[in-house]
C-alpha cells in the first residue's frame, strides 16, 4: 500500500469520526431547540406565572362564554385563595416553584397540574404519593375538569369558577 | 357542566409542553446515523488491514457487516416497540462497540503470525469472541425491550432485584479463589472455561432497587429530617435499607479488592439520593466522605497495610509511575508512552504498538486505541460517551414519573462515572482502579450489562418522548378511562 493512501485514509477516518459526532449533535440539537421554543420544563415561579397569566387572560375570555377564569381554593389552609387562569399550566404542590404552593402534609412536592387545552382544563396527577381526586374519583390520567367540581389534594380542595 | 359541550381532547403532555413537535419519532435519523457508524467501523477495519497486511483483503467489511446486521435488527425492534426512543443512543453505542470489536481484531492480527493474518476468520480470537458477545448482548437488550413494555413495571420487582444484586455481588467473595480469582481480584464466577462478572449486572439491579426505594420514601426523606450543622439528615430508619444494601455491597467489594466498582456504587448511591431529594448537601457529603475515605485508606495502607495495601500501592504508582517503570508502574507507564507516541493524530489504526501495554484488550483499551487514533480521535470517542450520558440524563429530565427519572439519571451517571474512572486512571488523572471501558473492553459480562443499561435508557426515553395522544403511553390513559375509586387508593401517613 502506498504511504500516501494510508495517510489519507488515516486522516479521513478521523474526519469521518468527527462528522459522525457532529451529525449526532445535530440530531440532538433539534430536540433541544424544540424544548427551548416551548418554554420551561418546570412550572414558572409564582411571580413569573402571575404576569404571564394576566397577559394571556384576554384571548381565553374571547374564546368561551362559560370557560373557567379562576381557580379557587375552597378548603384547607389556603382556603379563599384565588388564581386567575390564563394559558399557562398551573402546577400544584409543596415545591417552592409550583404555581400554587400548598402547605398540606398530604401533598407531594409536585403533586398535580392543571393544563389548558382548547379552553378546557385538564387535571393530571404528577405521580403524587397520596393521589389527586376529582370529586370522589381518583385521577389516573389527564381528566377534564368541569366547573364547580372539587379537585381534592390531601385536605385541600380546589374548584374552577367562571 | 361544560365538559360535555366540548369534545374531549387529551392534552398533549409530552415531557415538554403542549404544541411541541416531539411527536416525530426520528427513527430515520437513527437509521442513517447507524449506517454512518457502520461505515466508520468498516473504514477502521480497512485501514487496520492496510497497515498490518499491506493490503486490504476482500473480506475486510465482514465484521462491520455482521455488526451492522445485528444493530439493524435492534433498530427494527426499537421501531416496533419503542418508536419514540432517543435516536442518538443506538448509533452512538453501535459506533463504540464497533470500534471496540475492530480494535480487538486488530490485536489478534498483531499477535498472529504474518502468514496467518490474511486468513483470520471473523469469529476467531478476542475480536471474534467480542463480536459473538455483541450479538448475544444485543439480542439480550432487544429481549429486555420486548419484556419490559413499561419501565414502571420493573418497580414491582424492586426488592427482588435488590436482593439479587446483593447475592450477585457476594457470590464471588464467598466462592473459593480458584473459582473466582483472576489477576488478584475476586469478582468472577468461573465455571469450566467460562467466566462471568456478576458485579456488572448487580449494578443494574441495585440501581433499580435504590430508585424504587427512594421514590417510595422521598416524601418522608425530605419531610422528616433532623438538622445537624445546617444540613438536613434523614432519619436512620428511613434510610436504613438503602444504607444497608450499599454497605454490604461496599464491604464485599473491598473484600474482593475491586476498588473501581466500589467507587462506582458509591457514586451511584450518592447521585440517586441527590436526584431524589434535590439537595446539594448530599453531593457535598458524598465528596467529603469519598475524599476523606480515600485519603484514610492511603494513610492506613502506608502504615497498617492489610486490606488497604492494594490501594496504597495504586496510589503510589499514580503519584510517580516512573519510579519503577519496569516493575509496578510498568502498565501505566506503557499506557502513557502509548498515548504520548500517538500524539495529536495518532499513528493510524494498525500502525501502533498497543501490544506493548499489558491488559490492553481490557482496562487499557483506551490507551491502545489512543495510540493509534491520537488525541483527536480519542476526544471524538469521549464526546460520543458524553452524548450517550447526556441523552440518558435528558430522558431522566423529560420522563414524567419519578421512578423513571431516578433510574435514567442514575444509569446515565453511572455510565459516565465509569468512563471517567477508567479514562482518568489510564491518563494518570486519578489512581488507576480496574474497570472495564463500557462497550470497548473485551468481555461479555460488561458488554451485556451495558447493553441492558442502554435498553433501559431506550425504554425510558421512549416513555419520555411519546405523546400522550398516541395512547398506551406510560403517561396514563388518555382522557380518563374508568377512574379508580377512593377506597382502593393507597395512603401513606407521615409521622414525624
Amino acid at each position: 500500500m502506498p504511504e500516501l493512501v494510508i495517510t489519507v485514509a488515516r486522516f479521513g477516518f478521523l474526519i469521518l469520526l468527527w462528522i459522525f459526532v457532529f451529525t449526532v449533535v445535530g440530531v440532538i440539537r433539534r430536540d433541544l431547540f424544540a424544548g427551548a421554543r416551548s418554554g420551561r420544563l418546570v412550572a414558572a415561579p409564582r411571580a413569573v406565572g402571575a404576569s404571564t397569566q394576566q397577559q394571556a387572560a384576554k384571548p381565553a375570555k374571547v374564546k368561551r362564554g362559560r370557560a373557567a377564569h379562576q381557580l379557587v381554593v375552597t378548603a384547607g389552609q389556603l382556603a379563599g385563595t384565588r388564581i386567575t387562569l390564563g394559558e399557562a399550566q398551573i402546577t400544584i404542590g409543596r415545591a417552592e416553584d409550583s404555581t400554587l404552593v400548598i402547605t398540606d402534609d398530604y401533598a407531594s412536592a409536585r403533586h398535580a397540574r392543571l393544563v389548558p387545552r382548547d379552553g378546557q382544563w385538564f387535571v393530571e396527577d404528577l405521580g403524587s404519593t397520596n393521589g389527586t381526586y376529582l370529586d370522589r374519583a381518583k385521577v389516573t390520567g389527564p381528566t377534564p375538569v368541569p366547573l364547580g367540581v372539587p379537585i381534592r389534594i390531601g385536605r385541600t380542595s380546589l374548584e374552577l369558577r367562571p | 357542566m361544560t365538559a360535555a359541550a366540548h369534545p374531549v381532547v387529551s392534552p398533549v403532555t409530552t415531557g415538554e409542553r403542549p404544541g411541541v413537535r416531539l411527536a416525530r419519532s426520528r427513527r430515520n435519523a437513527e437509521l442513517s446515523l447507524l449506517v454512518l457508524a457502520m461505515v466508520l467501523v468498516a473504514a477502521y477495519g480497512a485501514i487496520v488491514e492496510a497497515n498490518l497486511l499491506d493490503t486490504v483483503t476482500r473480506d475486510f467489511w465482514m465484521p462491520a457487516a455482521a455488526l451492522g446486521l445485528v444493530f439493524l435488527g435492534m433498530h427494527l425492534v426499537i421501531r416496533w416497540l419503542a418508536p419514540f426512543a432517543d435516536p442518538a443512543l443506538l448509533p452512538a453505542v453501535a459506533l463504540l462497540n464497533g470500534i471496540g470489536v475492530g480494535f480487538l481484531r486488530r490485536l489478534d492480527l498483531g499477535k498472529a503470525a504474518p502468514a496467518d493474518r490474511e486468513t483470520l476468520a471473523i469469529f476467531a480470537g478476542t475480536g471474534g469472541r467480542q463480536l459473538a458477545w455483541t450479538l448475544a448482548a444485543v439480542v439480550l437488550a432487544a429481549g429486555l425491550l420486548v419484556l419490559m413494555r413499561d419501565h414502571r413495571a420493573v418497580s414491582r420487582y424492586a426488592y427482588t432485584l435488590g436482593l439479587a444484586g446483593i447475592v450477585l455481588v457476594m457470590i464471588p467473595a464467598v466462592l473459593p479463589g480458584r473459582f473466582s480469582e483472576i489477576n488478584g481480584a475476586k469478582l468472577w464466577i468461573r465455571v469450566g472455561g467460562f467466566s462471568i462478572q456478576p458485579g456488572e449486572f448487580a449494578k443494574l439491579a441495585l440501581l433499580v432497587f435504590f430508585a424504587y426505594y427512594l421514590v417510595r420514601k422521598r416524601e418522608v426523606l425530605s419531610l422528616a429530617s433532623r438538622r445537624i450543622l445546617g444540613i438536613d439528615f434523614p432519619r436512620g430508619r428511613d434510610l436504613g435499607p438503602v444504607l444497608g444494601v450499599w454497605m454490604i455491597s461496599l464491604l464485599v467489594l473491598v473484600f474482593e479488592k475491586d476498588l473501581g466498582t466500589s467507587l462506582l456504587y458509591f457514586g451511584m448511591f450518592v447521585v440517586t439520593l441527590y436526584i431524589a431529594t434535590e439537595r446539594v448537601s448530599w453531593l457535598l457529603i458524598g465528596l467529603v466522605l469519598f475524599f476523606g475515605g480515600a485519603y484514610l485508606a492511603y494513610v492506613l495502607g502506608g502504615t497498617v497495610g492489610g486490606p488497604f495495601a492494594n490501594f496504597y500501592t495504586r496510589a503510589e504508582i499514580w503519584l510517580d509511575p516512573f519510579a519503577e517503570p519496569y516493575d509496578r508502574g510498568y502498565q501505566l507507564v506503557q499506557g502513557l508512552l502509548g498515548l504520548g507516541s500517538g500524539g495529536l493524530f495518532g499513528s493510524g489504526p494498525g500502525a501502533g504498538e498497543p501490544l506493548e501495554i499489558p491488559e490492553v484488550q481490557n482496562d487499557f483499551i483506551f490507551a491502545g486505541i489512543g495510540e493509534e487514533i491520537g488525541l483527536f480521535g480519542l476526544t471524538a470517542l469521549l464526546v460520543v460517551y458524553l452524548l450517550i450520558v447526556e441523552r440518558g440524563l435528558r430522558a431522566g429530565l423529560a420522563v414524567r414519573d419519578s421512578f423513571g427519572k431516578l433510574v435514567a439519571g442514575g444509569l446515565a451517571f453511572t455510565l459516565g462515572l465509569q468512563v471517567f474512572v477508567i479514562v482518568g486512571g489510564i491518563s494518570k488523572l486519578i489512581p488507576l482502579t480496574g474497570q472495564t471501558t463500557p462497550f470497548l473492553s473485551a468481555g461479555g459480562s460488561s458488554l451485556m450489562a451495558n447493553w441492558l443499561l442502554i435498553a433501559v435508557l431506550l425504554r425510558i426515553s421512549d416513555a419520555a418522548r411519546r405523546p400522550v395522544a398516541q395512547g398506551g403511553g406510560p403517561a396514563g390513559r388518555p382522557g380518563g378511562g374508568p377512574p379508580e375509586q377512593l377506597h382502593g387508593a393507597p395512603t401513606e401517613v407521615i409521622r414525624p
